[in-house]
């Protein structure tokens, strides 16, 4: 019976090692083939109408001039008459052609009209909102008492703006069906056993009987779980044309309703006693992600004192809606409380990294993780050498520094995997999870390798098919674990399902068979090992098949990560420009399968939130309604140069490798905003609060209110 | 008029080329600022934009529009010989993408912001979804596919890989072909030459530290992602 660990920090062949994703030549030569490019013989185009009021009723829908066009092969309305619309893009009516160009022609003659009903978008005016939804306070301790009789105290407001989730391959699909009972969908999607059961719910045939196919997905983030009403009209308009179907979001739809990260508004109080322990947190705090409002970030983030209250208001608004973007929640969470304690150090007169080494215990359990992280970040900043006290710099252009905790769970999801010995010495692991270009696929074979001893070249990951042994959906950094611990499984019952067969075959004991270094090996020393290609020839013509599972015997993963990142900073004082010098990154993630994509993951996270620190923001006309940016010309994504200097450092080794393999996808997500915006406040000597830190912002905090 | 064929390098500072002229000089990447200036050049000369099809139409002894059905076309791409038949309105990125299967240039912004379309058209990267497929008739284009395969990649592709420049991979084709010609026109770039020239290019996974580090290992230098 196999043993349920990870091999030991000696033994181990490609775990922990730098390895490139082994999908990188099809991605870097254009060769992978993604939903949206699927093309298939007879293949028709849907276009999408869109509704172009926040809130309205639908009061008439004329779709002959469509239906009368040269190419227009079948209209499709989604949303009949009658039908109130809750935030503008939402889609009416889906035209299907034989050219993308004739399907944009039919679309734009779709005549609808509308009666327009009044909308509300601007959720900071919390209370202009015709529905806010406020919650009750949630409090430990008594606050009030406490904050009364500290002698140290500070309060401010904190906004963090909705942003989109804007993955460069839209969301959509093409479905063709194989007969009247059975469809293919290639999706983009991060849950393709999840959208293979919500379509054949939706249109009313056998999960099984919906193939959901998805190789390689061009960014999801939290936003492409479901299979989305697209996705069933693209699988209904194949059904009635009996033709495969592509529809995939145009960029103004894809930034505008596939998907948003609700805003969070909070105006907070704390107080600290005279050696600057943290007594006492006070938060209001209210947000915004569309029709559904927004439910309370963790506040406060990280850190738990001993009086505290949070009272949250949930603000619906007539906007796209909100789906789960990287670490739901927790960005924001942590921009109102790293900024929140960083003007409270700055009230006693401390340095953050001392303030917030001071207050460490409060964060619990990750503590002592913290303690390593933030002195180890402090050495790669020169943070000792370098921070002065806010308000210090001098000149046009003044640096600063700033540091952010965060943390997460990352526990491994549910997930079956098989894996097959062959004789010819494939070893093949089938899973139903999907690669979004985090390396899933990567994980899988370097787990698979790692258990068989043999090189990468020597097996094969078959995975991005509904069919394939159910995995979970890939978000909440979930997937790492779970198909790390399933595979792990899997291939450890391979090996003794293998063992087992060909032990009779060469005259000993299952117990005494090894893999190692590409060789089966006796232990008793009896007979000379093997290169696993000539054992492998033992097993005949059935393969050897084996399954696993996560969660399994074995502790093979956990849960629960904290992170730290610092932040050097300029600023502009004239133009209000924020520009990065350095940021630094010092994270766990308990064992680490390969650490190049890991460091990579950690590097993307910490892009990802130079952006969302300082350009991207869905804005809306308070008057129509709109969305004013939905696009990438205004809806801005940081560029190569904007970026600057980055250092990753992952705490592994001895006392974080026993935790098993633990999620990274969404830990270094989070903080870098708040470490930009304490890094900006520490330049400017102002506080900085606001997200993203345009220009038109810093320059109204650095003028007293006045851009 | 000047007649702009696509935008081109305000650094530079050539002339702008005429449609009639088959070899163009070198030529920088594809920024949004020159694509709006380009555009703005080409709708102040549309009937320019237009020539070539007016010379096809005129040789043809018909009046000087083509379209709006469908017309045949001639491309040569990545190195073969490829005809359609396309509406001229059809762009180059759609040509490719939708008629021609080559879909390794993505369609991402559709309208010259993101670069993930940049393919060259005679050695420059363009970005495909604003050149009309009409006008990338007559010249050489190389797709991200021409550029290399998976088991014989071009240096700036084995680059990517080994630098793991690339999460989801969407915007990696237009990265991957921006840099090859960022590195035929600066060999040895410095920090700022591959800032300024990869500009015009989005990554949201964010990728930038191991492109820059692709790009310093494919131009034959040390690694760095400051």
């Amino acid at each position: 019976m196999a043993e349920y660990v990870w091999p030991a920090a000696g033994d181990r062949l490609h775990i922990g090692k730098h390895i490139s994703r082994l999908d990188g030549p099809v991605k870097a030569t254009g060769r992978a083939k993604y939903a949206y490019d699927v093309n298939r013989r007879g293949m028709l185009w849907a276009i999408m109408v869109q509704c172009p009021h926040a809130h309205a009723r639908i009061t008439a829908i004329d779709t002959s001039a469509a239906e009368a066009m040269d190419g227009v092969v079948r209209v499709h309305v989604i949303q009949d008459v009658g039908t109130e619309i809750q935030w503008a893009h939402d889609e009416i009516v889906a035209v299907a052609a034989t050219s993308e160009e004739v399907a944009r022609d039919g679309a734009a003659a779709v005549k609808i009209e509308y009666e327009v009903l009044s909308h509300f978008v601007n959720e900071r005016a919390v209370d202009e909102a015709p529905d806010a939804q406020p919650a009750q306070a949630e409090t430990t301790g008594d606050p009030a008492a406490a904050m009364a009789s500290a002698p140290t105290k500070s309060s401010g407001s904190y906004h963090v703006a909705q942003i989109a989730h804007c993955s460069l391959e839209s969301h959509g699909q093409v479905a063709e069906w194989q007969d009247e009972e059975t469809v293919t969908l290639w999706a983009s999607t991060q849950a393709i056993s999840g959208v293979a059961s919500q379509l054949g719910e939706q249109i009313g045939i056998p999960a099984s009987n919906v193939h959901v196919e998805t190789q390689y997905m061009g960014g999801g983030f939290g936003s492409k779980f479901s299979v989305d009403r697209w996705g069933v009209v693209c699988a209904q308009i194949a059904r009635d044309t009996g033709r495969p179907v592509k529809l995939m979001l145009d960029r103004d739809q894809e930034v505008s309703v596939a998907g948003a990260r609700p805003s969070t508004h909070a105006e907070v109080s704390t107080a600290a006693d005279a050696d600057g322990n943290v007594v006492a947190w006070d938060s209001k705090s209210w947000g915004s992600g569309g029709p559904a409002g927004a439910n309370s970030p963790p506040l406060p983030y990280v850190f738990s004192f001993e009086n505290q209250t949070q009272m949250h208001t949930s603000v619906p608004t007539n906007t796209g809606p909100a789906r789960a973007w990287r670490a739901p929640r927790h960005p924001q969470a942590c921009l109102v409380t790293m900024r929140a304690l960083e003007d409270l150090s700055h009230a006693a007169g401390m340095d953050p990294l001392d303030f917030f080494l001071k207050n460490i215990e409060k964060t619990g359990e990750r503590a002592s993780t913290y303690v390593e992280e933030l002195e180890k970040g402090a050495e790669l900043m020169g943070w000792r050498d370098r921070w002065r006290p806010r308000g210090s710099a001098t000149g046009t252009v003044r640096s600063g520094l700033g540091l952010a905790l965060h943390t997460w769970g990352g526990r491994g999801h549910r997930s079956n995997c098989e894996v097959l010995a062959y004789r010819d010495g494939l070893v093949e692991a089938r899973i139903g999870s999907q690669d979004l270009g985090t390396g899933t696929r990567t994980i899988i074979a370097l787990v698979l390798a790692e258990t068989f001893g043999v090189g990468l070249e020597q097996v094969k990951v078959t995975m991005g098919r509904s069919v394939l042994p159910a995995s979970g959906a890939s978000g909440g950094s979930t997937t790492v674990g779970g198909v790390s611990g399933a595979t792990r499984r899997a291939a450890l019952n391979a090996v003794d399902a293998v063992f087992e067969r060909i032990a009779p075959r060469l005259g000993t004991e299952m117990a005494n068979l090894e893999l190692k270094n590409g060789q089966l090996h006796f232990k008793d020393g009896s007979t000379a090992a093997m290169p696993w290609r000539q054992a492998a020839t033992l097993i005949g013509v059935n393969p050897v098949s084996a399954t696993g599972a996560n969660p399994g015997p074995g502790q093979l993963n956990d849960s629960g990560v904290g992170g730290i990142q610092m932040a050097d900073v300029s600023v502009d004082m004239e133009t209000g420009v924020v520009s990065i010098n350095r940021l630094v990154a010092v994270q766990d993630c308990g064992l680490i399968l390969d650490m190049k994509l890991a460091e990579s993951q950690v590097y993307g996270s910490l892009i990802m939130g130079v952006t969302y620190a300082l350009t991207e923001e869905r804005v809306f006309d308070p008057h129509t309604g709109q969305m004013l940016n939905p696009d990438m010309e205004f809806y801005k994504l940081a560029g190569i140069e904007d970026v600057g200097e980055m250092i990753v450092h992952m705490m592994t080794g001895p006392g974080y490798d026993e935790r098993g393999v633990i999620g990274l996808g969404e830990p270094p997500v989070i903080a870098p905003g708040a470490a930009i915006a304490n890094a900006a406040t520490n330049a400017t000597g102002v506080p900085i609060n606001e997200m993203p830190m345009t220009p038109e912002r810093v320059l109204a905090a650095i003028n007293g209110g006045m851009a | 008029m000047a007649q702009t064929r696509y935008p081109k390098t305000p650094r530079e500072e050539q002339p702008e080329a005429s449609v009639d002229s088959a070899e163009t000089e070198a030529r920088g990447p594809f920024s949004r600022r020159q694509f709006l200036r380009g555009s703005a050049a080409a709708g102040a000369a549309s009937a320019g934009l237009l020539s070539g099809i007016l010379d096809d139409a005129a040789a043809q002894g018909e009046p000087g529009v083509a379209g709006p059905g469908a017309v045949d076309m001639a491309f040569k791409i990545n190195g073969k010989a490829h005809v359609a038949t396309l509406e001229p309105r059809v762009t180059l990125l759609d040509a490719l993408r939708n008629h021609l299967d080559l879909t390794g240039a993505k369609k991402v912004c559709d309208r010259g912001t993101c670069g993930a379309c940049t393919v060259l058209m005679n050695g420059d990267p363009v970005y495909a979804c604003s050149v009309l497929a009409i006008e990338a008739q007559g010249a050489e284009v190389t797709t991200v596919e021409g550029l290399g395969s998976p088991a014989n990649m071009h240096p700036i592709q084995q680059a990517f890989v080994d630098h793991d420049a690339q999460q989801c991979g969407f915007c990696t084709p237009g990265f991957v072909v921006a840099s090859a010609a960022l590195l035929n026109r600066h060999p040895n770039p410095d920090q700022d030459t591959v800032h300024r020239e990869l500009g015009g290019n989005l990554c949201r996974c964010g990728t930038y530290a191991g492109i820059r580090a692709a790009v310093a290992q494919a131009a034959g230098g040390g690694t760095t992602n400051g």
